[in-house]
């Protein structure tokens, strides 16, 4: 993969992505979590992470784990209710796994440590209604994709992106098992759960960073593309 | 001897809890821990870890909590700090209140503490 300087100012420009992705999508995220919590997961998470994009701004000359780990440690102070700990702390503790480069591998081995980390912390499976209906199928289809289908970690990124939009739509009609929403019972059917949203938001800027930065073509499977996601691969043919 | 601390979304909630348990409490050191830091609701794991570092005689702590979020920054404080701290999967105030009795017990530890705070779990109201 890119070499370390590349890397570096990829994750760099990823943090500042999201910061402003989660920025622009503020208001809709609230109004995700008006409909089955307390409204504040737009606001919180907005001012995290650009307070994280803040902190990575103040570091001289740090490596991908440190830039991580930095986001992390900013979540975890800034961002309140669970966000703070699900985000934060899984960005801190699955920093580890970058320490030796941004890699295929280690990429591989950086989201699952990060879905195992969530699912520790939060104790929620699949169907619950939460962050883990997007999170587990894109770090499957990631995983599944770098290893057995061998596609580069672009375009596997890519496929990821797509496995967690279809998670993120599956939280609509369930009914919430954890979380706030939870006490809502059967009035949480029928409302997109806003943790798996902005999990998508997050993997959408990583793909678009690394669609800028990476030094493989990243051409796409025909299954990968969605509506939020610009096309130019098909744009350009 | 163990400390104990009360975690809860509300600051006001968890000095109240923390105040009815030192009614029972001697001389064990019981901090509170709660509020988003700018007066709302909401926990933050810097502030737990401070509580629990001032909780700690040496002995190791207790952590009593409400809900959801506050589990979890209770468990990322846990993890920051050196103290010998453990949560107890118990009802707050009766856990709190179960707790700063047994802490009184010369031969408290961590683990009796814990245990007599879990216990409040089985406690009929009616």
């Amino acid at each position: 993969m890119a070499d370390e300087a590349t890397q570096q100012a990829a994750a760099r420009a990823a943090v500042e992505r999201i910061a402003d992705r989660i920025e622009r999508e503020r208001e809709h995220l609230t109004d995700l979590d008006s409909a089955i919590g307390d409204a504040d997961h737009g606001g919180n998470m907005a001012r995290g992470w650009r307070a994280a994009a803040d902190a990575v701004d103040d570091l001289d000359d740090a490596d991908v784990a440190t830039i991580v780990k930095t986001v992390g440690k900013t979540l975890l102070s800034e961002v309140g209710g669970a966000s703070g700990p699900l985000y934060g702390g899984s960005l801190v503790f699955a920093s580890a796994e970058l320490e030796d480069g941004l890699t295929a591998e280690t990429a591989v081995a950086f989201a699952e440590t990060y879905l195992e980390k969530v699912q520790d912390r939060g104790d929620a499976s699949v169907g619950d209604k939460t962050m883990v209906d997007a999170l587990v199928p894109a770090v499957h289809t990631f995983k599944k994709s770098v290893e057995t289908d061998d596609l580069d970690p672009v375009a596997a990124l890519a496929k990821a992106v797509a496995a967690a939009e279809r998670g993120v739509a599956f939280t609509v009609p369930i009914r919430a098992a954890k979380g706030r929403a939870s006490y809502l019972g059967w009035r949480s059917v029928g409302h997109q759960d806003p943790g798996a949203t902005s999990t998508l938001y997050i993997a959408e800027e990583l793909l678009a960073t690394a669609r800028e930065h990476a030094d493989v073509s990243g051409e796409l499977p025909a299954d990968a593309e969605s509506p939020t996601i610009p096309d130019e691969a098909a744009e350009g043919e | 001897m163990v400390g104990l601390v009360v975690v809860s979304h509300s600051r006001k909630a968890a000095e109240g809890i923390a105040e009815v348990a030192a009614e029972m409490g001697g001389d064990t050191r019981i901090e509170p821990a709660g509020g988003d830091g700018e007066g709302g609701i909401g926990t933050v794991p810097d502030d737990i870890a401070a509580a629990l570092d001032r909780a700690d005689a040496g002995d190791g702590v207790v952590v009593l909590v409400d809900l959801g979020s506050a589990v979890m920054n209770a468990e990322v404080a846990v993890e920051m700090t050196d103290a010998n701290a453990v949560i107890a999967d118990a009802p707050v105030l009766e856990g709190a209140v179960n707790a700063a009795v047994e802490a009184t017990s010369p031969r408290a530890t961590v683990d009796s503490v814990r245990e007599q705070a879990e216990a409040a779990r089985e406690v009929d109201k009616l």
